[in-house]
């Protein structure tokens, strides 16, 4: 447990706090950017390259440019004069609770946590490609081919209607 | 004598930092590699801006500056007083806190990309395994803050030049992306060091970069595409295109906020031209055998600088797209253009030495440009004008 450990802890979690207490939409988006941003930083101080780089290209490169544009386009940024409440906080809790409840089981009960030492996982970007293209690669090529569908059928989701125009 | 030279830097960060206890030194040497960084290339930034100003001028048939000190040379200090001492304007309605932390994040995002990239032999700041994932992270947050810049202003140029600027950068980042993976299909690293390194070799005198082979001259092509679109540079310079969104998404800035984001826009492009030297001219490596001699960051600053005139060449000479056309030609020929060579390295990478490869690689990539742009041509019509919102 290092200073950087502390400083990136407090990072992500301000930034959660913030994206659930802010009342600005795109100013909770923008929370949770940051919150990306100390996870992928949390990766980066484990000595995980890729998975660190990748976070930031994916979830604050893609993810969060998504969720902004999805703002803008579907509704008004207004602020909203009270603070807004979910009607269904309490499942929501009960689920945040039951969610964390079995990743701390999972990550309690696993034999790194309790030896209290700190693995270097030396686990480099040729290895992740190797496993990849090695013993992964079928799984690899149908996550290729559901991703491949998923676009074409948003391409037709959103293609103009020939007949409408005509 | 010239080997000397060639090291000078990493031997005056050694020698400077001999002087501190031997705890301290790591932190010291790195601290000290970042205040150089910081201090040259907004430095650089400063003669860019005369040198873009005057080459443009000289294109367009006029003088450009000329009235502080030889030539003009003392322009960007004329500049730099106006833009500190100027009032800093934020508009009423704007969102304050977004508003202010826009440029700081922006120009964070665009020094970062300097640290891996190699500026001479054993001249990088962090030499690290997944270099080129870092570089693209490092490029894809700066979008985040063009949004918050644009947002923040609560104007409708700034926001219309922010979803733009975005659209536009992410569009053209996959192109960048996947041009630059048939460089690492080849090398077989992420690692720029070891690009630079694997193009560090002379026959007959000539050296092997990237660029000097088919699949790495379309690679080069499109980088070099995609690179202008993701600075958001004319031709592609339609989020702040001045007649049509007054300046895009720093329309509500003034003052030194205004210059901050004129650097963070200059300092991409060093970054991105250092990038494209060091994936497909060979970064440091010297142009022929026989000029090894000169120093190794004076080869990558002579590259990189090559790179920003061609900007500003491009600048004075292409007008600008349309949002349509930015689109289509991005996602209709460069990105299916980019997936074939990627093919084409593959077959290049399993061919063998030869000739064979030689004319089958650039025999297929030439073939798919012809068609692809005769097909292209033949679907358009080409007559008079036509205006679909304007009338």
């Amino acid at each position: 447990m290092t200073a950087a450990f502390w400083i990136i802890t407090a990072i992500t979690i301000l930034g959660g706090v913030a994206a659930m207490m802010l009342r600005s939409v795109v100013h909770a988006a923008l929370a949770v950017t940051v919150a990306f941003g100390g996870l992928a930083l949390m990766f980066l101080n484990l000595g995980a390259q890729f998975a660190g780089f990748a976070q930031i290209l994916v979830y604050i490169g893609a993810v969060a440019i998504l969720v902004v544009f999805a703002i803008l386009l579907t509704r008004g940024s207004e602020t909203p004069r009270d603070a807004v409440f979910s009607k269904t906080w309490l499942s929501g809790l009960a689920i945040a609770a039951a969610v964390f409840a079995v990743l701390g089981w999972a990550i309690l009960n696993s034999p790194l946590a309790l030896e209290g030492t700190k693995p270097e996982p030396g686990v480099t970007v040729k290895d992740i490609g190797i496993a990849l293209m090695g013993p992964y690669v079928l799984p690899l090529e149908i996550v290729a081919v559901l991703l491949t569908s998923a676009l074409i059928g948003a391409v037709i989701v959103a293609m103009h209607d020939k007949e409408g125009a005509r | 004598m010239f080997d000397k030279l060639d090291q000078i830097f990493v031997w005056l960060q050694h020698w400077l930092v001999g002087f501190l206890p031997e705890f301290l030194q790591p932190v010291a040497a790195a601290l000290l590699a970042v205040v150089v960084i910081i201090c040259f290339f907004p430095a650089l930034f400063a003669l860019t801006t005369v040198f873009e100003r005057k080459g443009l001028a000289r294109i367009q048939n006029r003088i450009g500056p000329n009235r502080a000190g030889w030539f003009g040379i003392f322009q960007p200090v004329a500049d730099g007083i106006k833009a500190l001492t100027k009032e800093d304007v934020v508009p009423r309605s704007a969102d304050h806190a977004v508003h202010f932390l826009a440029p700081v994040a922006l120009l964070a995002a665009s020094f970062m990309g300097f640290a891996v990239l190699p500026m001479g032999r054993n001249m990088v700041l962090a030499d690290m395994d997944a270099a080129l994932l870092f570089y693209f992270a490092m490029g894809a947050s700066s979008e985040v803050s063009i949004f918050m810049a644009g947002w923040s202003s609560r104007n409708k140029y700034s926001l219309l030049g922010a979803m733009r600027a975005v659209a536009q950068m992410i569009s053209y980042e996959i192109i960048l992306l996947l041009s630059s993976v048939a460089v690492v299909m080849m090398v077989g690293s992420l690692s720029l060091v070891k690009i630079v390194e694997a193009q560090n070799h002379y026959s007959y005198g000539l050296p092997h970069w990237f660029i000097f082979t088919p699949w790495g001259m379309a690679g080069f092509v499109m980088y070099a595409i995609a690179a202008t679109a993701e600075t958001n540079r004319s031709p592609f310079d339609l989020p702040e295109g001045e007649s049509e969104l007054v300046a895009g998404y720093f329309t509500e800035y003034s003052g030194f906020k205004f210059a901050m984001f004129f650097m963070a826009e200059y300092l991409a492009m060093f970054s991105v031209s250092g990038l494209g030297t060091t994936l497909f001219l060979g970064g440091w490596t010297a142009p022929l055998a026989v000029l090894q001699w000169v120093p190794s960051w004076i080869w990558f600053l002579a590259k990189m600088m090559m790179s920003i005139f061609v900007f500003i060449w491009m600048r004075g000479t292409l007008p600008r797209l349309r949002q349509d056309q930015l689109m289509n030609f991005a996602w209709k020929f460069v990105l299916p253009f980019t997936l074939l060579n990627l093919l084409v390295t593959g077959m290049w990478r399993f061919m063998g030495e030869g000739w064979l490869r030689w004319v089958v690689c650039s025999g297929i990539l030439l073939a798919a440009y012809v068609l692809m742009a005769r097909v292209g041509m033949r679907r358009k019509h080409f007559g008079p004008r036509s205006y679909r919102y304007a009338e």
